[in-house]
């Protein structure tokens, strides 16, 4: 038999893009520790619409943790104070009997509140349309290996590749910069030999992309920490690094035209 | 990501670019390479801070020393230029540093306060309904906004205090920096405006060495603990050192006794210099 948490929550509530908003306390009683933090949600759900009260809205898809959908602050964490997880991940058991916990939609500009916890995450959809992508010639498809790829270049690609664009780094940013997303999406590109081609172009256009939306990194490595997927710092030394590069080599290209 | 929902009003860009400014400018109209900007000045003004410290040291040899080191300032370069020439060229490249190091900073916090939607005025910092539980942000980091003016107001006021005498009156001998010195140090509330200045200025040492390596993105996994490892170290020489003085000086360590000339005697130290 599992054990059961009772517990407060305090919930933002906001009606649309245009309301201010405001917390709401909710009652979450008899929550099995074995369920997850949405489950919780949706229990609560339930019984507001049993009651004739409108549901609390959140983001959320797979459930499974690699959608990179589910979001929510949650005592001031992203995802939670549990390290390397999302949301729909997050256990109750990692909660205390009686706790209150306070529960807020991911916040930055760039994000703007949609309603209640949901929030249009569109601007990580800019950057990747800026260059977020390889240009290949389609048709039948090529032989397997025919490109040659480093054996550490490949798996720091993987590593990079592995953001599932939740958008926890800039919920956690105290200055909502979205360096943490933008230097894992260009690293995964940028060092196996497929993105080589674009990659100046590509990293010019999506660090300006980036920079038109979201904040000025400061380096308080918070994103790391908050980051379902624990990318690492190093891939926003390598934006800083591949950045300045860009310039100095599309200069040169311009004046070979 | 899967799904996305829309807001109908849609995420308005912050900030757009109307124009690119020529090549190596274009570079500081981002907030990257603004990043550089204010690593490669953080460089320069770190240089600086080292080595007028490590110059300060003289004043623990005597008032004589401390002159001639003076001296030697505004004689460098020997014959190629006029006196003063070279210092003069150091310092207006340090208050070019400065400017460059103080505007990308503030430029970059305005950014990023516009970015939030939610952020205390001052520090920029982004505020959520709930208490932050930072787990990576350290003091040092989240300070930074802070640490800067300090160290900046006390520039000034060390400039106005040991350049410009405004506050010494008579008792400011130029050409005596030793005598200056322990003019102004003696003074309880002076020596506490030192301490607190330059602890403010060890902690944004701190978290400036090893952000800028970040910034520049001078990285490799291998080598990354030794950043830290180096801040902490700078950061520490530079707390010891400075402190050393104002503490010094309070505990009569350093004073006007026993000295060779007279306090204000320019043309005996001048003598004793070239004695060396």
């Amino acid at each position: 038999m599992s054990k059961e948490l009772n517990l407060t929550l305090q919930v933002w509530r906001q009606d649309g893009p245009d309301d201010s908003g405001h917390f709401e306390t909710y009652k979450a009683e008899k929550i099995s520790e074995d369920m997850s933090f949405l489950e919780m949600l949706d229990i609560i759900n339930e019984d507001l619409i049993e009651n004739g009260q409108v549901p609390i809205e959140f983001d959320h898809d797979c459930r499974e943790g690699i959608c990179g959908t589910c979001s929510l602050m949650i005592n001031g964490q992203a995802h939670g104070h549990a390290k390397a997880t999302t949301t729909c991940q997050l256990h109750m058991r990692k909660f205390n009997d009686g706790d209150t916990i306070v529960v807020e939609p991911f916040r930055a500009r760039a994000f703007p509140v949609v309603r209640d916890l949901v929030v249009d995450r569109s601007s990580f959809d800019r950057i990747i349309e800026a260059g977020g992508f390889i240009s290949v010639n389609t048709g039948a498809a090529s032989d397997a290996n025919l490109t040659p790829v480093p054996k550490e270049a490949a798996d720091t690609s993987f590593d990079a590749a592995a953001c599932i664009g939740c958008g926890a780094c800039v919920a956690a940013c105290p200055n909502s910069a979205a360096q943490l997303f933008t230097s894992a999406k260009l690293a995964h590109l940028n060092l196996i030999p497929q993105g080589q081609s674009q990659r100046f172009e590509r990293t010019e256009s999506m660090v300006e992309t980036m920079e038109s939306f979201f904040g000025s990194c400061t380096n308080h490595g918070e994103c790391h920490e908050a980051c379902p997927k624990e990318i690492s710092l190093d891939f926003i030394a390598f934006m800083n690094r591949d950045y300045v590069k860009a310039k100095v080599k599309n200069r040169k290209l311009a004046g070979q035209r | 990501m899967a799904a996305t929902a829309t807001n109908p009003k849609g995420s308005t860009p912050i900030f757009r670019r109307k124009w690119q400014l020529p090549f190596p400018l274009n570079i500081y109209q981002s907030s990257v390479g603004r990043k550089w900007v204010m690593a490669l000045t953080g460089i320069g003004l770190l240089g600086f801070v080292i080595v007028h410290m490590i110059g300060n040291f003289h004043i623990y040899e005597g008032p004589v020393q401390l002159h001639e080191y003076a001296e030697t300032l505004r004689g460098l370069g020997g014959g190629l230029f006029p006196r003063t020439f070279l210092l003069w060229v150091l310092r207006i490249g340090l208050a070019g540093m400065f400017v460059l190091h103080i505007h990308s900073a503030y430029s970059l916090k305005e950014r990023s306060r516009k970015a939030s939607d939610k952020a205390d005025f001052v520090g920029g910092e982004k505020k959520y309904g709930s208490k932050r539980d930072y787990v990576a942000a350290n003091y040092a980091s989240r300070t930074m906004r802070w640490t800067g003016p300090i160290v900046l107001l006390y520039l000034l006021f060390h400039l106005a205090d040991l350049t410009w005498g405004w506050w010494l009156g008579d008792d400011y001998v130029l050409g005596d920096p030793y005598h200056n010195v322990v003019a102004s140090l003696s003074s309880l509330p002076v020596a506490i405006i030192y301490v607190v200045a330059n602890v403010a200025l060890a902690i944004h040492i701190f978290h400036g060495t090893w952000s800028l390596f970040q910034s520049l993105g001078i990285n490799n996994p291998r080598y990354n603990e030794l950043r830290r490892t180096l801040a902490k170290l700078v950061a520490g020489i530079v707390l010891v050192g400075n402190l050393s003085f104002p503490v010094l000086v309070t505990a009569g360590l350093v004073d006007d006794d026993n000295r060779k000339c007279e306090v204000g005697d320019v043309a005996c130290l001048e003598h004793e210099a070239e004695k060396h």
